[in-house]
């Protein structure tokens, strides 16, 4: 299987603090890996390093065989082809559900209006939100929000999707509605970068997952070595902690 | 007291004056006040400071004094413009000045977040200002940026210094032939009284009409 994503030494410092010191893996097309580890480690902040969002201070990251870090990439037209999850949504609150997962196939792409409305609603469709198409953000639940914006993403047809703790700010009960369109699209074979606390997910779905902490990849493997007989102690831990406080919902 | 109807006639002749500086300044002002803004905020640092001295510079003096360095000044320097051109000019650059501290905070309440959510779907910068940052600033900004429309129409009076024949002119030209200042000012006092009135309900219609919900003034403050 070819590389999609290789990323390679990206550092990156906050002042006094280097919040990533020097991370580097790869994921080949059609794969899932969950990131892990205590908050402040610098999960979301690599995420942010990949597609730039946030310039990483060191270190090389590229799609395929496009170097995404090199200063004379056109970055829009690199994370037009990688989508990104928020925490907080972030959709476009002057737009309809229709309108954030139509605006930019129309004005990054240039995809006809007609068009980009069928693209739109199907994309809905398969987040399970066609009968919200006419809805704004601020008349949807935080799950509906978080579907709608993986439909944002996916009418992009991206490579690779970044998910950045997509169900963090979300309360309890809504979490799993998120999960499941996560899980079917990872079975569909979307390449997807996870970062997120909820365990059940990485078990379900994860061929690989990344324990970081401070700043570095402690460990990285498949879930059920990762879960049964970590190598580091320190993996071990977490993952009891964190299993004991999130549970296993799927 | 005394009334005559002529009176009311007369003045209204300079009802169409009244509205179109207003309206032409208003304009102005909408343009360079966005403009002014986006240099602003998003400027480098020459940008930040030229647009920054620009609106202190006209927040910061008079609108009268402005309009007679417009008017009175500018031909010293050889630049002769007609009375409706110096007002236009004058008003409009002291509007925008105002609007464009309107718009500044409007852009900069818009969520942070917006703008990265734009960036990461590929749009550039200016796509991103275009398709997502101005269509809620503006929306946000309609309630404060309605008070500014409103004081440009009451403001356009002082171009009767300048001899043009507004309301204000009109008023003047009739009541310094007939002496009865107190009727003939009261008339003009609410003629734009029903102006601002019009416009004020105008407006208002035209923030419902573009409502969002969750965004703007009326929306809950997320």
């Amino acid at each position: 299987m070819s590389t999609l994503l290789r990323v390679e030494d990206i550092h990156k410092r906050y002042g006094q603090e280097e919040v990533l010191k020097g991370v580097s893996f790869e994921m080949v097309k059609g794969e899932t890996k969950v990131v892990i580890g205590p908050s402040g480690t610098g999960k979301s902040t690599l995420l942010r390093c990949i597609n730039r969002l946030t310039p990483a201070d060191r270190g090389r990251v590229w799609l395929e065989d496009e170097e995404i870090t090199h200063t004379r990439t056109n970055i829009n037209k690199i994370r037009a082809q990688i989508g990104f999850v928020f925490q907080s949504f972030n959709l476009f609150s002057h737009l309809t559900a229709l309108g954030n997962v139509r605006i930019a196939p129309t004005k990054v792409k240039g995809m006809k209006k007609a068009e980009a409305n069928r693209l739109a609603m199907e994309e809905l469709e398969r987040v399970g939100l066609a009968d919200k198409a006419k809805a704004y953000p601020a008349e949807l639940s935080g799950g509906q929000q978080q579907r709608v914006s993986i439909a944002r993403a996916l009418a992009m047809f991206p490579k690779l999707i970044l998910f950045d703790e997509p169900t963090s700010a979300l309360d309890p009960e809504l979490i799993g509605e998120v999960l499941e369109v996560m899980i079917s699209l990872a079975k569909d074979g979307m390449t997807m970068l996870v970062v997120t606390h909820e365990m059940g997910f990485a078990r379900a779905v994860a061929d690989e997952i990344i324990f970081m902490e401070h700043g570095v990849i402690v460990e990285q493997g498949s879930p059920s070595q990762m879960f049964t007989r970590p190598k580091h102690a320190r993996t071990g831990e977490f993952l009891h902690k964190i299993t004991e406080l999130y549970g296993e919902t799927e | 007291m005394v009334f005559k109807w002529e009176w009311v006639s007369g003045l209204a002749k300079g009802l169409p004056l009244t509205l179109e500086i207003t309206f032409t300044c208003i304009a102005v002002g909408i343009v360079l006040g966005v403009l002014l803004a986006l240099a602003r905020v998003y400027g480098g640092r020459l940008l930040r400071m030229v647009s920054g001295g620009y609106i202190q510079f006209f927040r910061g003096t008079p609108l009268l004094v402005q309009l007679f360095i417009v008017y009175f000044g500018l031909p010293n320097w050889g630049i002769k413009l007609s009375p409706f051109i110096s007002a236009i000019l004058a008003l409009g650059l002291n509007t925008a000045a105002y609007q464009a501290e309107y718009f500044r905070g409007a852009i900069q309440a818009v969520r942070g977040g917006q703008t990265m959510a734009a960036r990461s779907l590929g749009m550039s910068m200016p796509q991103a200002i275009r398709y997502v940052i101005l269509p809620q600033a503006l929306r946000l900004v309609l309630p404060s940026w309605s008070n500014e429309f409103i004081l440009m129409l009451k403001y356009s009076s002082i171009v009767f210094t300048i001899a043009l024949l507004d309301l204000m002119g009109q008023g003047k030209r009739l009541a310094s032939r007939n002496f009865r200042f107190f009727e003939i000012f009261i008339i003009v006092a609410l003629f734009y009284l029903a102006l601002v009135f019009v416009v004020s309900q105008v407006l208002r219609l035209i923030e419902r009409r573009v409502r969002i919900p969750g965004l703007g003034a009326e929306g809950e403050a997320r």
